[in-house]
């Protein structure tokens, strides 16, 4: 269990804007062990989505360095990010980011896709995942017709589909009430108690309560938990 | 990635906005439709053409006086040009043994009158020879024979226009009707021609050619029709009246021989090039359409920017946003282009029905080229709009709202 999943060197993150830069990260070192459940706290505008965009390979740190599972990340290409993003991180956002003319089955599969799984199996996964999040019977429903709770759920399934090595939440209660953003967090626990590492993004401390660490950011530099 | 999945998105989108879909789709209708159109039409007056000089005779060579510029060589001198006669006719026919028939026609126009009746009409002198040269029946009574042109019987073969207008539902065979101050017997009706190239052809009356140079007071010919034995002696029997001919007219070519065949190549050409400048300005709609498909996919880009956002999120490669928008330009420019050809074609097919003296001939090389290539403008055009989309940030796009 000790085994190292993400590991990040001195990770900065500058944005050029003209004449001015500014440096968002300044210098992160953190590393996550598999089957972990850590929470990024941090003020608002502290650079925690910047972090966890680039440990979902959205993004890539100006300067650092990023091992995935053993794997320098920092020297690939778009090509590359791509599989990464779709075969080892599962993410979800704070506004869900689901599309709004598919049902929830069809958003839950999107990322096999990309994956060339065929359509047979991908429905069957995205089946088994919709009744994972307690969501079967809402396969054929369009975001519009689910709460925001659910529609976060259905995000979640998404995530889970193709079994990544790592699940990234940004503020993914930030737009729930209390009741759904609890919900929510049991689901991320209890695939936690079921060996799943995650990364959780928040600015509530009720959130954090749910992880097992929780890493402060503040202004760029880690404030407390990185190590 | 799977392309059944691919095709089946880009058709959701565009079923999504199914008006602007339509609208983009019917600048490559248009386009299709009317490269189509106006290659039929060019198609079909090429075979017209074609058809009616065939039925004009075949292994046809006409001599005229006086040399054509198309003819080629050197203008010889500048002497008054000799005019034909009968003889010279004669000459060729008994000379060349490639040469079946050579007639020496006179074409004037007269009055001709029989009761109250008149018409100005065509007088065309012929010899017996004419009918079976040009593919002419006479319907009733009897054609011309070697009698009536050399004893210059005063003898008429009338129209089907020139019977009706005189005779109405008469019969008009035996009776003498008065064309300038001679009176003619009428001998024969000929069989109904119809209307050729913008020519009335039952519009005439054939005598004999004797009997016209004496009515027109000439032997000048309008021309000597001639018909060659087969149309592989064509050449030959070219080669022989004009070895016969220069030697009558002391060695000048002041005459021209024309081949059918040559007069036909020469429209066909000139019909073709028509038919591509006219297909070229119909394929310019198509890339006006192609510009509308562009400018749609541009607005479709920025409006799912979100969706691109997402999709690379979960793992899309800039690759396949590319070919999902590709696909879905083509499918756009397809589905007009499909939609294009299949009123393109119905269109041409209907137009025979309601304008007869149209002919339209459906050109299947032009429906493959017109479909192929407005397949080629939706690749074309959706290059620049699925570049764009494919290379967006993955942060940037998703933070779109
Ligand atoms: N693309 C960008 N260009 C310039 N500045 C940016 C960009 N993205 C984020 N920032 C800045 O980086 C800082 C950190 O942003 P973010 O990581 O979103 O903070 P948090 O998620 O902790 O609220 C903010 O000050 C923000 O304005
Ligand atoms: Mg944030």
């Amino acid at each position: 269990m000790d085994e190292e999943i993400i590991k990040l060197v001195n990770i900065r993150k500058i944005y050029f804007l003209g004449k001015v830069s500014i440096e968002v990260l300044k210098g992160i070192d953190l590393t996550v062990k598999k089957g972990e459940f850590v929470a990024i706290m941090g003020p608002s505008g502290s650079g925690k989505s910047t972090l966890l965009n680039i440990i979902g390979c959205l993004d890539r740190p100006t300067e650092g360095r990023y091992i995935l599972e053993g794997v320098e990340v920092t020297e690939r290409d778009d090509r590359e990010l791509a599989e990464i993003r779709n075969r080892k991180i599962g993410f979800v956002f704070q506004s869900f980011n689901l599309l709004p003319r598919m049902p929830a089955w069809k958003n839950v599969e999107l990322p096999l896709i990309y994956t060339g799984v065929n359509a047979r199996e991908r429905k069957d996964l995205a089946m088994k995942m919709l009744e994972k999040v307690g969501l079967l019977e809402r396969a054929e429903h369009r975001p519009s017709e689910l709460s925001g709770g659910e529609q976060q759920r259905v995000a979640i399934a998404r995530a889970l589909i193709n079994t990544p090595s790592v699940i990234l939440a940004d503020e993914p209660t930030g737009n729930l009430d209390s009741r759904s953003g609890h919900e929510v967090m049991e689901i991320f626990k209890s695939l936690n108690k079921e060996g799943a590492t995650i990364i959780l993004v928040t600015h509530e401390r009720d959130v954090a309560k749910y992880a097992e660490r929780v890493v402060t950011i503040k202004d760029g530099i880690c404030q407390d938990g990185c190590f | 990635m799977d392309v059944f999945e691919t095709i089946l998105i880009s058709f959701d989108a565009l079923k999504t906005n199914k008006m602007r879909s339509a609208l983009t789709m019917l600048g490559i209708i248009i386009g299709v439709s009317a490269v189509i159109l106006l290659v039929s039409i060019g198609e079909g007056a090429r075979q017209y053409i074609k058809r009616e000089f065939g039925s004009l005779g075949t292994n046809i060579l006409i001599v005229v006086p006086g040399k054509t510029a198309k003819e080629g060589g050197m203008h010889m001198g500048t002497s008054a040009v000799r005019k034909l006669v009968y003889d010279d006719a004669l000459l060729i026919k008994r000379r060349s043994a490639h040469i079946k028939y050579a007639v020496p026609v006179i074409v004037g126009t007269s009055w001709v009158k029989y009761r109250g009746q008149s018409r100005d009409t065509y007088i065309v002198g012929v010899t017996e020879e004419y009918f079976p040269a040009r593919n002419l029946r006479v319907e009733l009574g009897r054609s011309l024979n070697t009698d009536d042109v050399q004893m210059r019987r005063r003898v008429c073969i009338l129209g089907r226009t020139v019977k009706r207008d005189l005779f109405g539902d008469r019969n008009p065979l035996g009776a003498f009707i008065k064309i300038g101050d001679g009176r003619y017997r009428v001998i024969g009706i000929m069989k109904k021609k119809g209307v050729t190239l913008g020519y009335d052809l039952d519009d005439v009356v054939f005598i004999p050619t004797t009997a016209a140079s004496e009515l027109f007071d000439t032997d000048a010919l309008f021309n000597i029709t001639v018909k060659a034995r087969s149309a592989e002696v064509v050449e030959e029997a070219k080669r022989d009246i004009k070895n016969i001919l220069r030697k009558r007219h002391a060695g000048r070519e002041d005459f021209t021989v024309l081949s059918q065949d040559e007069m036909l190549d020469v429209m066909g050409k000139v019909l073709s090039i028509m038919t591509a400048v006219l297909a070229g300005i119909a394929a310019i709609s198509l890339v006006v359409g192609g510009i509308g498909i562009m400018n749609i996919m541009l607005v479709s880009v920025r409006e799912r920017t979100k969706e691109i956002g997402i999709r690379k999120a979960v793992g899309a490669k800039n690759r396949d946003i590319l070919f999902q928008f590709l696909t879905e330009s083509t499918i756009l420019s397809l589905t007009g282009g499909g939609i294009g050809v299949t009123a393109g074609v119905t269109i041409a097919m209907l137009i025979p029905r309601f304008i007869s003296f149209l002919p339209v001939e459906v050109a299947w090389w032009s429906v493959i080229v017109a479909f192929v290539f407005s397949g080629m403008v939706g690749i074309f055009f959706g290059v620049y709009p699925a570049r764009k989309a494919a290379l967006y940030d993955p942060i940037v796009a998703l933070r779109y709202e």
